[in-house]
This record gives structure tokens, C-alpha cells and sequence, in this order.
């Protein structure tokens, strides 16, 4: 018994050494820089003659990125809102399509054929490099792109609209990409909250005569809550980055500027526009990307689950980031 | 009788409405990539005149004509795949082996910080890493290491989330009797990990070395900032410039460039989608 404990002891060390490349990457790569990245953003940067001249500025590059400081404009607002508006336009759909999805292909009674087939079809755009995608449907939707063309033909189009001129036109397709690439994605992990509850429920539904909607109501829904809550604050999270999408979709020809009129630029595309010309401002708005994040993923929490779910989610999302995202 | 009739009516009617909204919805999915197909084989002419599911027989001219639009160029096509390969098979291969590596020293050992170590990676897997952008790309300058392969390379041996998906396989396929024979046998415990451990994981080490590659593959945001020479530049950057002026004006070519960029993808995914779709799906709800 003792010589047991002491050859536990003797392995622990073993422990440090297995999780030692883990450890000392992330901090080297990961946390030192955010912990840089808050640091520059009390400091002020400017190049003259090609050098670079470096202060302390406190709260000044806050000021500035807020519009609160004289001649300054609060564009971060602006690309936090053009941000969460192509968010929202994706994120809605795609949870009805998917949540549709779910309770169709698992249903045992009206059985879909082909169930394995539509998953790997749909779930197919999320594993597409963004960026051509995004390329791709800049082209299906151009002026005289296929699709947009092929609308025109069918009357759904005036002859002379133009999404790409058009501020719901570019960020309506901004959120259809979104929407593309991600319900299948989203079914898929509904699809498996739905097959993970059980079947008693349902069949205890049955006997008592409850009908389809009633037992979506009252025993999918409610159980799918925590998977649900899990699906929104990654989709929100991953949304508030938003860039290889918009950045590559209508933008100016030095790009970072989403058209029309910057009103499909993000805020991860502000950042990039300010990175190698003003790194105080430019780390005052990762700050502030920072700190929405972290205030919608709390938000998300506090608002609408308890202790027990909030632990489900946890698991849950790393499961779905393992997933490749 | 009736009833029942009528019952399994509307069970059929309710069949065939969910399959015809199903198969609408993998149309959509399909949509793009089958134009694109098609558009990759006609000329800019053709594409200009309008929507068409028919496949022409200009391929290879508007490869042709791809190849010529490049010449000259410091970044081809082929060189930017080339690249991509280069940074993402590395970094695939370090983050599966390492991130392995740690799972399983919290799994298997007793050690004081092993709560610590595995609340910290639980806490640190939802950070996105466009946040520390700045802090990343000043600290690689100072190190010498803008414009090289390094900071997209060496950074992917931390990856919480291969470490927290292999923790939860292990629970399920580790004994500690295993590890302690092979002690017995005076296997090393790096040996241990290598050769007895890993093998056992193969099954999840597949899954998440596919996830790594796409989630790598696909990157566009770092590589942006840290990749400056035009011959480094890895394929979604490639793909940037099929939009600049020099190759727009020919449709041909874009959709051809984007073809080459995409289809490949489409195939190998097709190929492993049994792993990938039940990857995400592995354990859904069962936490």
C-alpha cells in the first residue's frame, strides 16, 4: 500500500512534463499576447520618419474609438451593429431550419429516407474554405452574376437592381452565406440532442393523445434548452470575429472597407484597417471586442440557464469547437 | 379500418412533404458548388449571358488562360496550395500529437496543479484568437518572426479543444492496467504514450487531426496578418486576389481559380464524411 502511494508520487512529475508543450506554447503564443494586447491599448503609437514613437495615453485611445475625444468618430459602434445585424439575419433562420431539421429526421413514425445522405449534404458548405466561398458567392451575385441574372429573368428582380449597391442587398447576402454554411452544421448537433432524449417521453406523449406540436412544445423544446443556449453563444461569439466572409465579400480595393459605405464592415475588419498604422487603437478595439464578448456569453448564461445546464453547455461546446470550428 | 387507412395516408402524404422540403434544402446546400462547376467550363462570354446547367468545353482553355494571368505573378495557384500544405500538415500533425500528449498527462497522472491545468484549458477553449491579434503580431516582430511560417506553425501545439475531446475519449478507452503492464514490461512512460496509448486512440486521433487540417487549412485571418511576401501567401489569400482587377475581368478564370481552390475539398470531404458528420455529432448530449 505505501510503496504504492509512493510510486504514484514519483510519476506525478511525469504529469508536468506530458502537459508542459501545452502549457508553455499557450502562454508564449496565446496569453502573452492578449495580455500585450490590453497593454497597447494604453499606449500611443505613431510613425514619423518611418519610426515608430511610442507614449503612455491612458484612457485616450478608449476616447478616441468611442468618438468621445474632438474630431474622432465612434466607428466601432457602427461595425459593432453592422456586425450583430448580419449576425442576427443568419442566426434566426438558421436555427428554425435546423431545429425543423432535427425533429424531422428523427422522427420514427413519417420517416425521411435518405437521413444520412442529407446530413452530409448539408453540412458539406461548413467545411469550404470561407474565403473562396465568399469569393464564389460575390460572383454568383454579382450585377451580372448567374444568380442574379437568373432572378432578373424570373421578375423576382428589378432590371436594374444591384446587391452589391445595396445595403440590404450586401448584408442579406453577407447573412445568407452565414446561414449556407452553418445550418448544417447546427442540424447536425440538434439532430443528436434530439436523438439523446429519451423516448419514453414521447411515448408516454402518445398514449396521452398529444399531438406533433404539442409534443414539440413540451418535451423537445424544453430538453433541447441547454444545446440550444450551447448553440447561441458560439454562434454569437464566433459572429462577434466576423471577417473572412464580409472582408472578402463587397469591399473596397484596399480592402477592410465593406461597401456600400462601410455598412458591412466588422469590427475584426476595423482591426485589421488599423493594425499596422495604429496599434494603440487598433488594441483599444480588440479591448472592446473583448469585452462584448465576454458580456454576450454572460449574458447568454445568466439569462437563461441554471448552474446544472450552464455545466451541459460547457461540455457541449467544446464538443462542437472539437468539431472543427 | 378506415381510420387506419386514412391514418397511414396522411403518414405518407406527411412523407413525401418532408422528403420534397428536404431535398430542397440539399439543392441549396449543392446550388453553388454545381454553378460553380459549370461556370469553371465556359467562357467569360458565356457566363455573362446568363445562368446555365449545362457544362461547356472550355475548361482547360480558361485554365490555360489562368496559368497565363499569373504569369509573372510572385504567387501562383499552385505555389499558394503548396504553401497551405506546407504550414497546415505540420501544424495538424504538432497539435494532435501534443495536445494528445496533454490530455493524457491530466488523465493519467496525479499532480497538484492536474485541476488547475484542466479547468484553465476548459476556460481558455472559447478565446478567439482574433481578440490578441495585435499582442500576437508585435511580439512575433520583435522575435524576428513576421513573414515566416513559425507563428502559424508552432502556435497549434496548443489546442484546447483537441485537448478537451481527447480527455472525454480516453475516459472511455484508457484503463490504468494497461499503462501499469506495460510498466511492468519497462516501457519508459514516453514510450508508454507513443506506443501503447496512441494506437488506442487512433480512432479519435483521425477525427480530430480532419478537424485541425480544415479548421487550419481554411484560416485566413493570421496568416493575413503575419505573411507579407507575395510567394509565401497561403491559398485562402490566393483566393483574395482572384477578386483584385487583375483577374475579375475574366470570369472564366475566377471561377476556374476557385474551382481548383474548392472542388478538391468537396471530394476528400465526401471521402471521409463518415467520420466528419459523426464527429460533430459524437456524443451530442450525453454530457
Amino acid at each position: 500500500m505505501k510503496k504504492n502511494k509512493k510510486k504514484r508520487v514519483t510519476y506525478g512529475k511525469y504529469g508536468y512534463l506530458f502537459i508542459a508543450p501545452f502549457f508553455i506554447t499557450y502562454l508564449i503564443f496565446q496569453l502573452w499576447p492578449l495580455i500585450n494586447t490590453f497593454y497597447y491599448s494604453t499606449l500611443s503609437y505613431y510613425k514619423r520618419n518611418g519610426r515608430e514613437v511610442i507614449s503612455f495615453a491612458g484612457i485616450q485611445n478608449f476616447l478616441n474609438i468611442f468618438g468621445i475625444a474632438s474630431g474622432e468618430t465612434a466607428y466601432v459602434f457602427d461595425y459593432l451593429k453592422n456586425t450583430l445585424i448580419m449576425w442576427g439575419f443568419n442566426f434566426v433562420p438558421q436555427i428554425l431550419v435546423s431545429l425543423l431539421m432535427a425533429v424531422w429526421l428523427t422522427d420514427t413514425k413519417v420517416k425521411v429516407k435518405g437521413t444520412g445522405a442529407i446530413k452530409v449534404i448539408i453540412y458539406l458548405p461548413s467545411v469550404i474554405t470561407a474565403a473562396s466561398v465568399s469569393v464564389l458567392f460575390k460572383n454568383l451575385f454579382s450585377q451580372y452574376g448567374p444568380i442574379t441574372m437568373a432572378l432578373k429573368d424570373l421578375g423576382i428582380l428589378s432590371e436594374n437592381f444591384d446587391f452589391m449597391s445595396s445595403v440590404a442587398g450586401s448584408r442579406g447576402l453577407i447573412s445568407l452565406i452565414l446561414w449556407w454554411m452553418w445550418y448544417g452544421n447546427t442540424s447536425i448537433l440538434l439532430i443528436s440532442g434530439v436523438l439523446g432524449i429519451d423516448p419514453v417521453l414521447y411515448e408516454a406523449a402518445d398514449i396521452d393523445g398529444a399531438g406533433g406540436w404539442k409534443k414539440f412544445t413540451d418535451i423537445t423544446l424544453p430538453l433541447l434548452k441547454p444545446i440550444l443556449l450551447y448553440t447561441l453563444v458560439t454562434s454569437a461569439i464566433g459572429g462577434l470575429q466576423m471577417y473572412d466572409i464580409p472582408a472578402l465579400f463587397n469591399v473596397t480595393e484596399t480592402g477592410y472597407n465593406g461597401l456600400p459605405n462601410n455598412t458591412t464592415t466588422t469590427m475584426a475588419m476595423y482591426i485589421m484597417r488599423l493594425y499596422n498604422s495604429d496599434v494603440g487603437k487598433a488594441a483599444a478595439v480588440s479591448v472592446f471586442m473583448f469585452a462584448v464578448t465576454v458580456a454576450v456569453s454572460l449574458l447568454l448564461f445568466f439569462f437563461m440557464g441554471d448552474k446544472e445546464e450552464k455545466k451541459l453547455k460547457k461540455a457541449e461546446k467544446a464538443r462542437r469547437k472539437a468539431g472543427g470550428r | 379500418m378506415l381510420t387506419d387507412e386514412s391514418y397511414m395516408r396522411s403518414l405518407r402524404r406527411q412523407r413525401i412533404f418532408r422528403t420534397v422540403i428536404c431535398i430542397i434544402f440539399c439543392i441549396i446546400s449543392l446550388l453553388p458548388f454545381l454553378i460553380l462547376c459549370m461556370n469553371a467550363t465556359r467562357t467569360s462570354d458565356a457566363i455573362k449571358s446568363g445562368l446555365s446547367l449545362i457544362p461547356s468545353t472550355h475548361f482547360l482553355e480558361n485554365w490555360r488562360n489562368l496559368l497565363a494571368k499569373q504569369n509573372g505573378m510572385q504567387i501562383t495557384l499552385q505555389r499558394a496550395t503548396l504553401n497551405s500544405l506546407c504550414i497546415t500538415v505540420p501544424g495538424t500533425a504538432l497539435s494532435v500529437y501534443f495536445s494528445s500528449m496533454t490530455a493524457y498527462g491530466i488523465e493519467v497522472y496525479d499532480f497538484k496543479l492536474k485541476k488547475f491545468a484542466w479547468s484553465f484549458i476548459m476556460a481558455v477553449m472559447m478565446v478567439p484568437s482574433q481578440i490578441s491579434i495585435i499582442g500576437f503580431y508585435r511580439f512575433m516582430m520583435k522575435l524576428g518572426l513576421v513573414d515566416t511560417y513559425i507563428p502559424l506553425i508552432i502556435p497549434t501545439i496548443a489546442a484546447p479543444t483537441v485537448v478537451f475531446f481527447m480527455k472525454q475519449y480516453m475516459d472511455s478507452v484508457l484503463s490504468i492496467e494497461m499503462i501499469e503492464a506495460a510498466r511492468i514490461d519497462g516501457s519508459g512512460e514516453l514510450r508508454t504514450f507513443n506506443s501503447v496509448v496512441l494506437p488506442i486512440l487512433k480512432p479519435a486521433v483521425a477525427t480530430q487531426a480532419i478537424f485541425q487540417f480544415i479548421a487550419q487549412w481554411n484560416n485566413l485571418f493570421t496568416p493575413t496578418v503575419i505573411l507579407t511576401t507575395d510567394s509565401k501567401k497561403t491559398l485562402p489569400m490566393f483566393v483574395q486576389l482572384l477578386s483584385s482587377n487583375q483577374f475579375r475581368t475574366d470570369y472564366g478564370v475566377v471561377y476556374v481559380g476557385l474551382f481548383v481552390a474548392i472542388i478538391p475539398l468537396v471530394i476528400v470531404y465526401l471521402i471521409l464524411s463518415k467520420y466528419i458528420v459523426g464527429g460533430v455529432a459524437l456524443g451530442g448530449v450525453k454530457g
